[in-house]
């Protein structure tokens, strides 16, 4: 969470710079549930993050170079400056690159278990992170719905931060809570009522985790929380009311996170100053070593988009130039 | 012993599934109903557990196979009608089209688009939409006009390592018999000529191939020998074999089912004049469907789309020019 902080903060004040190829989308205030869901998922599962799960990724295994090497445009990271910020992963080691359509990643995380289901394996199970404004697109109720009739070990991690981009929730959806939902398609829910409390968080999301591997089909968690900032850097969430920041919804998980370290006497204050300071180290290193490497070259670029050479279409060069 | 192009298409699915076990088949009704053109029958009770029957979901049937690619396995989608496809278009284009471009990791999935209009089938069950689909970078589209490259090019198209939009023409379902399926085949990318002649070149694909041999085989009567270009693939599309052809002759027509704005035909024109404009003798022609939804009755679908007595005409006027 700390991590995932301080390396957003960081690529946040890059992009203020100029110093960051199109958009930053930062998880702040959402880091409890990310981090929860990537906790509840062991090695061989399977992780579709989505725009705010720097804290997910960081604990699914990403290194903060990857994700730093994708901000910045590295040759050398997992995307090779052809898709940028959010849109990185390796989805060979179970690690989905999202696509910008919301919804669209959680069948896809179905098609991965259902081949891992057809090879015999029944221990992985898959999450797929969202937020509630996905919960309004066609692709996220064929999905629910085909992964409840598939009885697919699927973790469904709605986070309800309020706004989806400037639209609030009651110009999103209708029903009393998200979570009611799960009773239309048959599956079990979940719900986080401050998704800022990270002990609620790990509970709930470690509960459905168990209750998937278990085999009791797709789970439907829904987190409430605040998003503490705009939908991407460019935007200043002047339409958040003051109210709203004030309430508790409103309250930083990594502050609560903080203090009940200390309350709890697990670690000291200087404790957290050295895991700070230790962090912002990494991240400048990551910074520093992503900004020496080397950007894309468009003529060495291998600009095919199909793996079977042999079948691309040689009038194509020609005439897109 | 006859076998028809359904048929066909039935036998290269079993032989992919019996050859190959990291094949399967998701679609709406394929398994133990056999699918809605029993394109699937019987498969479900030869091969347990691998011709799976989906929700009326085409997103999510689509979403599922590129997670299921992405694990190894080599997804066969049955849509139901072509036409159906744009609720899957999503998935189609922004998820498989672009996962071995930003990831490098294949995709190899074939999507099954009963296409093409038939008597009474109306607007919503007679599309043609293979340009769409070629639009865009990271597809490859066949269109088979034949019982023997039905056969051929599907199992071919099960062993790319990319994602195949498969048109297979519905009006040549039953119509279309061959002898016996074939031994050896043709690449995909390579145009067939499917009549040679040397009055002028006829360049079409799919159920058009007939009508255009139709045309041809009246002509012959007048001792007029046009040339009919089977393209077999319109991704890659073979653009020397086109040219070949004009070469020889000098005049060109292309003809198609679908609508005439862009698409298939004005593709073939452009390459032509921009690679061949030297070998025209004459302005080249285009013929395609009327600029309306595919109608319902057989009156007006009858000359909605090219026929061989349209193509006929449409060819004199070319050998006019």
């Amino acid at each position: 969470m700390l991590l995932a902080r301080i390396s957003e903060d960081k690529y946040a004040s890059l992009y203020r710079a100029g110093k960051i190829y199109g958009g930053v989308f930062i998880g702040k205030g959402q880091e409890a549930i990310s981090v929860s869901t990537a906790l509840a998922l062991r090695k061989g599962d399977i992780f579709a993050p989505l725009i705010r799960d720097q804290a997910g990724r960081l604990a699914f295994g990403e290194t903060l170079l990857d994700a730093t090497r994708t901000y910045l445009g590295s040759r050398l990271g997992p995307m090779r400056g052809r898709d940028g910020n959010v849109h990185r992963g390796r989805p060979q080691d179970g690690y989905m690159a999202m696509i910008s359509h919301l919804g669209a990643m959680i069948s896809v995380v179905s098609g991965a278990l259902i081949a891992r289901r057809s090879r015999g394996d029944t221990a992985a199970i898959g999450a797929v992170s969202l937020g509630e404004g996905g919960t309004s697109t066609g692709a996220f109720h064929e999905a629910v719905n085909q992964a409840a009739v598939e009885k697919l070990p699927l973790l469904i991690v709605v986070t309800n931060n309020q706004f989806a981009y400037s639209t609030p929730d009651s110009r999103q959806f209708a029903c009393a809570h998200l979570v009611d939902r799960a009773a239309g398609y048959g599956i079990d829910g979940h719900t986080i009522d401050q998704g800022s409390d990270l002990a609620a968080c790990l509970e709930v999301i470690g509960r459905a985790a168990t209750r998937a591997r278990a085999g009791h089909g797709p789970q439907l968690i829904v987190a409430s929380v605040l998003r503490l900032g705009g939908h991407g850097e460019h935007d200043d969430a002047h339409y958040i009311p003051d109210s709203l920041k004030n309430s508790k919804l409103g309250a930083d998980c990594l502050k609560l996170t903080e203090q009940t370290i200390l309350n709890l006497a697990l670690a000291s204050p200087a404790d957290l100053d050295l895991w700070r300071a230790n962090a912002v180290q990494q991240v400048e290193e990551a910074v520093a070593t992503a900004q020496r490497e080397p950007a894309p070259d468009p003529d060495s670029e291998d600009w095919s988009a199909i793996s079977s050479r042999h079948l691309t279409d040689a009038f194509m060069d020609g005439a897109s130039h | 012993m006859s076998i028809t192009y359904l048929e066909a298409i039935r036998e290269a699915q079993a032989r992919a599934l019996a050859e190959d076990p990291r094949v399967y088949i998701y679609g709406q009704d394929v398994g133990a109903f056999g699918g809605a053109f029993k394109a699937t029958k019987t498969l479900a009770t030869e091969f347990p557990g691998r011709v799976l029957d989906s929700p009326i979901s085409e997103d999510a049937m689509v979403g599922s196979a590129i997670g299921a690619a992405i694990e190894g396995l080599r997804p066969i989608i049955e849509m139901q009608y072509a036409d159906f496809s744009t609720v899957g278009f999503n998935q189609i284009v922004n998820n498989a089209a672009t996962l071995f471009w930003r990831t490098q990791v294949k995709c190899p999935i074939v999507i099954r688009l009963p296409s093409g209009g038939t008597p009474g089938s109306g607007p919503f069950h007679s599309q043609s939409m293979e340009a769409l689909y070629a639009t865009y970078p990271g597809l490859i589209v066949m269109t088979p006009a034949t019982v023997e490259d039905a056969y051929s090019m599907l199992l071919e198209a099960v062993q790319i390592d990319d994602p195949v939009i498969f048109c297979e023409h519905k009006y040549l379902y039953y119509h279309l018999k061959a002898d016996a399926l074939p031994t050896e085949a043709m690449p995909t990318g390579k145009a067939r000529i499917a009549r040679p002649g040397r009055d002028a070149t006829v360049v079409t694909y799919s159920a058009m191939v007939h009508e255009a041999l139709a045309m041809a085989d009246e002509l012959a009567r007048e001792r007029i020998e046009i040339e009919i270009v089977d393209l077999r693939s319109i991704k890659p599309l073979d653009t020397d074999t086109v040219l070949a052809s004009v070469a020889r002759t000098g005049r060109l027509l292309a003809v198609g089912e679908a609508w005439p704005w862009g698409g298939v035909t004005a593709e073939i024109v452009s390459r032509v004049a921009c690679d061949g404009y030297n070998l025209l003798d004459a302005a080249p022609m285009r013929l395609n469907a009327r600029e309306t939804p595919v109608p319902f009755h057989p009156n007006l679908w009858g000359t909605h789309r090219p026929t061989a007595r349209t193509i006929a005409r449409a060819v004199k006027e070319l050998l006019r020019r």
